[in-house]
């Protein structure tokens, strides 16, 4: 078969996908007080893993990426279920969370808060549940 | 504030998770579902000891106050039919792990197992109607893949009906809580009982109520029970009996939980329609059961007439009957959960599931023979075993509540089960030996142990329905006096 000539998809992907994934974490970081969040962080990440399987075939990249996104799902939930068994410690409700203001190095006075925790489990849940879809609807031909 | 509420939810959640990322270890897989269910297991009976001593237990998930949160409420209905669940679940377990398969195994058989009872625990505990909405899908997708894991071409091709009939009645579950909501302006459960007895059921909120009936008839196979014959024949022999024990039941818990909490206000309508829709699904369940000769689509078939019988309760909706409902409940869940093992083995070894191609099982298995025996009086609900307190007390109930074809519709289709089970007796285990044990197509080994649990469950339970009396009285209080409940999660505050 001929190889096809994309090499104007694959110019563009390699700038790309550094671009949304950096948009992608900022969606992600915005989400705590601005729309954004957890959800639609794992949405843009998995929209820039999908570039790249398009880009490039599904061989490369998993050369590359070598996780099983199954697993990425699975640990995804849980760190968020685990965030809130945290609550069990405390003697609050389940899934309870909790904020605080810290002066970090550089950062200065940042808020950090539980919920984070329970974001970036969510932001995994999606990335690994909707790069299986796509993948696994790719590979049934 | 009681977090022990959300441990039967989260416990199989989390392992499911777990045995996900260890897919390769068919070892670590067996030994922790095993120990995750027993788990669920001994905290639901932890909570039934302390609802027994302080009532229900409830949780604010994230501590935001009711209604503005999510509610969990554990009262004795829901933490009795939790405990059955879990007890039903593990020897449905041990069942798979002798025939299920390697194939199936390897292929996340053990996370599906957990993510359903992840779903039918959190039907169970949830107090709020989307997060009801929520579990039920979580249910009914694994329910899918369980379904449909394997890939044999019947499963497939019932599958799509399944997935079909069960995609459908979501959407119309989802059109009934939004209908909900836009008349009462919220989804806690308990807010919705208050709500609605303030404003007063009138014909518009009676019809919702009745979209909710159809909703969760589709799910209990109450009357529109078209679906079930066909899937439950499908999956392998330990899937079928967990969904045939459990499925329903959450259908029918849920009916039980809308129409004595939140739609009780108009009984001469709403019951009225239960209780014809469970007499028919009683004649139509037995007429089924009794025209077969496969013995899946007979067991099928006897699912459908216990929904039927237990909803016959809620219809006749007076203390008796909803005892006798919830004690029946319990039983159907064990009972069918055997039966239905009992029935697979016979495939197993026999190779058919026509009944006409079997005969004389008892000479070469005599275990499994008397124990298809007891298991077909207890389902027929002959004393002393488990399902005669339940079929009288509901029996009686109906009389009470004047609903005598009702009663009698239901005595009349007992007659008609333990015909449909005798004949799979008469016909599987009496008569000329067919096969030498050397000719089976199966082994029994690793299959008895859940067997006989169930059997000394289902033995226990009608020898020792004095001793669980004082539990399921105060679970059919719970459901009969709707005040308790809403104090349970609202408290005494003002409400907003």
């Amino acid at each position: 078969m001929k190889k096809p000539n994309d090499i104007i998809l694959h110019a563009v992907t390699k700038v790309a996908v550094p671009i949304i994934l950096a948009f992608s974490f900022h969606l992600f970081f915005s989400g705590h007080h601005n729309p954004g969040g957890g959800f639609i962080g794992g949405l843009a990440i998995a929209s820039a893993l999908t570039l790249l399987f398009l880009a490039f075939d599904i061989e490369t990249v998993r050369a590359n990426i070598g996780v099983d996104f199954k697993v990425v799902a699975a640990i995804g939930v849980l760190l968020a279920v685990l965030t809130g068994v945290g609550s069990f410690f405390f003697d609050a409700s389940f899934l309870s969370h909790t904020f605080d203001y810290f002066n970090l190095p550089i950062f200065g006075k940042t808020e950090l808060a539980t919920a984070v925790l329970f974001d970036v489990g969510v932001a995994l849940a999606v990335i690994g549940t909707s790069v299986t879809t796509i993948l696994s609807i790719s590979e049934d031909r | 504030m009681n977090n022990i509420v959300i441990l039967p939810i989260i416990i199989p959640l989390i392992m499911g998770m777990i045995l996900v990322i260890f897919r390769k270890s068919i070892q670590f897989q067996r030994w922790m579902s095993l120990i995750a269910i027993a788990a669920v297991g001994s905290t639901s009976i932890y909570l039934m000891t302390q609802i027994k001593g302080h009532g229900m237990q409830t949780l604010q998930l994230g501590g935001w106050q009711a209604p503005f949160g999510v509610s969990m409420v554990a009262d004795m209905f829901a933490v009795l039919l939790l405990a059955t669940t879990s007890f039903v679940a593990l020897c449905c377990l041990i069942y798979a792990f002798g025939s299920i398969g390697r194939e199936r195994e390897s292929y996340y058989f053990y996370p599906m197992f957990l993510f359903l009872l992840t779903g039918i625990n959190g039907s169970f505990l949830t107090g709020d109607i989307f997060n009801l909405f929520v579990c039920f899908e979580v249910m009914l997708i694994s329910s899918y893949v369980l379904l449909s894991l394997g890939g044999t071409k019947i499963q497939l091709r019932e599958s799509i009906k399944y997935v079909l009939v069960n995609i459908i009645s979501s959407f119309l579950f989802l059109l009934a809580v939004a209908y909900l909501y836009a008349m009462t302006g919220t989804l806690n459960l308990a807010h919705l009982s208050v709500r609605i007895a303030e404003v007063g059921q009138d014909g518009l909120m009676t019809t919702v109520a009745i979209l909710f009936l159809i909703v969760f008839s589709l799910k209990a196979a109450l009357f529109l029970f078209f679906w079930l014959p066909g899937s439950y024949s499908a999956p392998p022999t330990a899937v079928a009996a967990v969904f045939a024990a459990l499925l329903t039941k959450v259908g029918m818990y849920a009916i039980f939980r809308m129409f004595t909490l939140v739609f009780y206000h108009e009984p001469q309508v709403t019951h009225l329609i239960i209780g014809i829709l469970g007499g028919l699904t009683m004649v139509l369940g037995a007429f089924g059961a009794i025209a077969y000769w496969d013995i899946k689509k007979i067991l099928a078939y006897n699912v459908i007439v216990g929904v039927g019988l237990i909803m016959s309760g809620l219809a006749a909706f007076t203390s008796t009957a909803i005892t006798g409902s919830i004690y029946y409940l319990i039983h159907d869940i064990i009972i069918k959960a055997l039966i239905f093992l009992l029935g697979g083995t016979m495939i197993h070894l026999t190779g058919t599931s026509n009944l006409k191609d079997m005969s004389g099982l008892i000479r070469t298995h005599p275990y499994v023979g008397w124990m298809f025996f007891i298991a077909a009086l207890s389902l027929a609900g002959i004393p002393p075993l488990s399902g005669f307190i339940g079929k009288v007390l509901i029996t009686k109930g109906t009389f009470e509540a004047s609903y005598f074809w009702l009663g009698g519709i239901g005595l009349l289709t007992s007659l008609l089960v333990l015909y449909s089970v005798m004949k799979i007796f008469m016909n599987g285990f009496w008569g000329e030996t067919l096969l030498s044990e050397d000719m089976e197509k199966g082994t029994t080994k690793g299959l008895m142990f859940p067997m006989g649990c169930l059997l000394a469950a289902t033995v226990a339970l009608g020898f020792g329905a004095e001793g669980i009396h004082e539990y399921v009285s105060m679970a059919a209080e719970g459901l009969l006096r709707p005040e308790l409940y809403i104090e349970a999660v609202l408290g005494r505050n003002p409400m907003p």
